[in-house]
């Protein structure tokens, strides 16, 4: 991760070594491609180059479609071989206020503005249905930041006529707008040129001469946010926040001054810093980040801190907790295990230099924000980075936090029991696998984007896509929800089959690494075998495709009884599971209902969390 | 500054902008003698001139130049004001 293409932006950096940024990015391992349309009402050739940085930076490698200049509209509206060919993966609509057609004038009246208000939102609407049917893609579309000058002053802001008042209208319409279409993100420029300022935004000359809409400074703030929403799209975004503790958390070092000495609650301008750090951290858990507390000291000490009465995060807040004497990049390793997640899952927060610099050579995967060592800059450090954007929140994203820290409580029960089976039976495992719903589509296109491990294609799919699915009788879609006694593990699992020729391919299987080694996988595939002997099947065809990360599934078709049939076009291995004699199920631990209403709490959202 | 010293940093910097450290200014070269330096290469150039230099061009200058000695021009004429001014407060 180089200098500068991560928050605090460096944009004359950025522009000056562009080009050779781009091109070490490019020698990275593994990118994912990706066809992105760029459909700008100003010019987007430094947009593009930025975001393309930001992409890479994170694995992504971006294939754009650029339209001309200002053509955002007609290359959407009107036939265009070129972008049909291209079939976009997804459309960002970059338009900013200069495309706003025509604002009320001093002579109309309420319904000659409320009509041009009206019109212009209908423009957008048109564009948002036409990608919508024909692109069947995700869009990103900027909203309009407030205008350069105020004709009216302050009335600007409140008189129907104002130029300030219609734009703010505007980007109501368009949150709405966005509410109610899942496919559609904003890319909310209206805060970040606030948050930068309008002043450094607009750059007149830049506009008139090279019809930029914004400042050069500007550009990169505005890609690494449209790129921020593309990763989240993706699944790509980071899960778990570890936290050092003595001057991160609260002020002074716990194991020397005592519970007394730290500085915490509201005594103090510093202590009270440290209390509105931990209610920001707080607010990143209760909406599904996961806490880990990773800190060079005694444990006893370590927790002791927690106990204070100010202290907003309490120790069951964590579903992680090292404290040692132990390097840092070892413990966070630790955190990973525990926690079942990738370490390229965690974003580490520490005041020390020299930790963060520790971690950053010793574990390259993990984020290391440049936080600093002052604490009114962790938040605003933590805010703009980016690393836990999110297209929407689930109930399972409310409720991963008490998961995972149920999960502890799991794995310190496994240490009682006389055997593997034995504990397997205490969990009481009850699982719902049934047909895709239009109820779990948001989680299952969520769970299809982000899950690397346990994962045989590593094929993601839109939401689009999955509703095109969904009831087409050529397709065997499952999904699994799992629940056991210590609460709700949400939806976990995810198969797609096609059938052709009677014969059915399967083109996705998945699991969350929530519940390895539950038994899951084969309820699962117990399931599917049914669905597919209903509809009179011959063989099942599976396919493992090696990525970086999936190498623990690598021998699951062998292992559910499928015979290998040679290799696929991209290295993989083919798997061929006959239909013809008879099946005995594999699963013994679980007991699995077909029927989503059977399973409480799942209409309103799941109810993790509460036995 | 000399312009000597203005030329090498100007090269300094297209030499970044265009990621190929072996290019080469002289007052006579035009943008068409550098392959890449294209229009939008040329945008990019302007803006990292005017950060390096921590000066602002005027919409006229942003036209077209003829080479790069006229750029050099530009940046000279640019800075001297600047320069004079701190030379006014010498002692």
């Amino acid at each position: 991760m180089a200098h500068g293409i991560r928050y605090p932006l460096d944009a004359g950096f950025l522009l000056r070594n562009k080009r050779s940024l781009r091109r070490t990015l490019l020698q990275s391992q593994g990118l994912l491609e990706k066809r992105i349309a760029i459909l700008g009402g100003s010019t987007t050739a430094e947009v593009k180059d930025m975001l393309e940085l930001f992409l890479l930076n994170d694995g992504i490698k971006p294939i754009f479609y650029e339209s001309e200049y200002n053509r955002y509209y007609e290359d959407l509206m009107f036939p265009n071989p070129a972008l049909e060919q291209f079939a976009p993966e997804l459309i960002y609509l970059h338009t900013s206020n200069v495309n706003i057609t025509r604002y009320p004038s001093l002579k109309d009246g309420e319904t000659e503005a409320e009509a041009l208000l009206a019109a212009e939102l209908a423009r957008f609407r048109a564009l948002w249905d036409k990608a919508a049917e024909q692109y069947n893609c995700p869009i990103i579309q900027n909203n309009f930041e407030l205008p350069h000058h105020r004709g009216l002053g302050n009335l600007d802001a409140y008189d129907l006529r104002g130029r300030s008042r219609f734009i703010s209208a505007l980007n109501s319409h368009f949150a709405e707008e966005a509410r109610r279409r899942t496919s559609l993100h904003l890319n909310d420029i209206n805060y970040l040129s606030a948050w930068f300022g309008l002043e450094r935004w607009y750059d007149k000359a830049l506009w008139h001469s090279y019809k930029y809409a914004m400042s050069s400074d500007a550009v990169p703030l505005l890609a690494d946010s449209a790129a921020s929403i593309i990763k989240a799209i993706l699944g790509k975004t980071r899960k778990c926040l570890v936290l050092d503790l003595d001057n991160t958390l609260w002020g002074g070092a716990i194991g020397e001054q005592g519970l007394e000495g730290i500085r915490i609650g509201k005594e103090t301008p510093e202590a009270e810093a440290y209390t509105e750090f931990q209610q920001y951290i707080r607010r990143l858990r209760e909406r599904g980040v996961i806490l880990a507390v990773c800190s060079k000291n005694d444990p006893a000490n370590a927790q002791l801190g927690f106990a204070h009465p100010d202290s907003v995060l309490k120790l069951e807040d964590f579903s992680a907790f090292q404290a040692n004497w132990e390097p840092k990049p070892e413990n966070l390793r630790a955190i990973a295990a525990s926690l079942n997640i990738g370490m390229d899952s965690l974003v580490f927060v520490d005041d020390s230099p020299m930790e963060r610099e520790l971690v950053q050579s010793q574990a390259p995967e993990v984020a290391v924000p440049q936080i600093g060592n002052d604490v009114t800059h962790y938040i605003s450090t933590l805010d703009k980075i980016g690393y836990f954007e999110t297209v929407s929140v689930s109930s399972d994203d409310l409720s991963r936090s008490t998961f995972y820290a149920k999960n502890s409580a799991r794995l310190s029960q496994q240490n009682k029991f006389a055997d593997y089976a034995e504990f397997l039976r205490s969990l009481e495992m009850k699982a719902e696998i049934a047909a895709f719903s239009p109820l779990y589509l948001d989680r299952i296109t969520q769970l299809i984007n982000k899950t690397n491990q346990f994962n045989v294609t590593t094929r993601r799919y839109t939401k689009s896509e999955l509703e095109d699915i969904l009831g087409n009788e050529d397709f065997v879609a499952l999904y699994g929800r799992l629940t056991d006694k210590f609460g709700d593990n949400g939806l976990v699992s995810v198969m797609i089959g096609e059938v052709r020729s009677s014969q059915i391919h399967i083109d996705l299987w998945l699991m969350s690494c929530r519940v390895l080694k539950r038994g899951m996988e084969d309820a699962m595939f117990d399931r599917f075998v049914a669905a597919a002997r209903s509809r009179d099947v011959t063989a099942i065809h599976g396919y493992f495709n090696p990525t970086a990360k999936n190498a623990m599934v690598s021998g699951l078709f062998e292992l559910m009884g499928f015979t290998s049939t040679g290799k696929t076009d991209f290295g993989g291995t083919a798997w061929r599971f006959n239909m013809e004699g008879s099946y005995t199920p594999r699963n013994h631990f679980i007991e699995v209902t077909h029927d989503p209403r059977q399973t409480p709490g799942q209409a309103d959202g799941n109810r993790a969390g509460h036995p | 500054m000399t312009p000597d010293k203005l030329q090498d940093r100007l090269t300094a910097i297209v030499r970044d902008i265009l990621d190929d450290q072996t290019i080469l200014l002289n007052r006579e070269t035009t943008a068409d003698d550098i392959e890449d330096w294209d229009s939008l290469a040329h945008i990019n150039i302007i803006l990292a001139v005017e950060k390096e230099f921590n000066i602002r061009f005027d919409l006229e200058e942003l036209k077209p130049m003829e080479n790069v000695g006229e750029l050099l021009d530009v940046i000279q004429g640019k800075m001297a004001p600047a320069a004079e001014a701190l030379g006014e407060l010498a002692p």
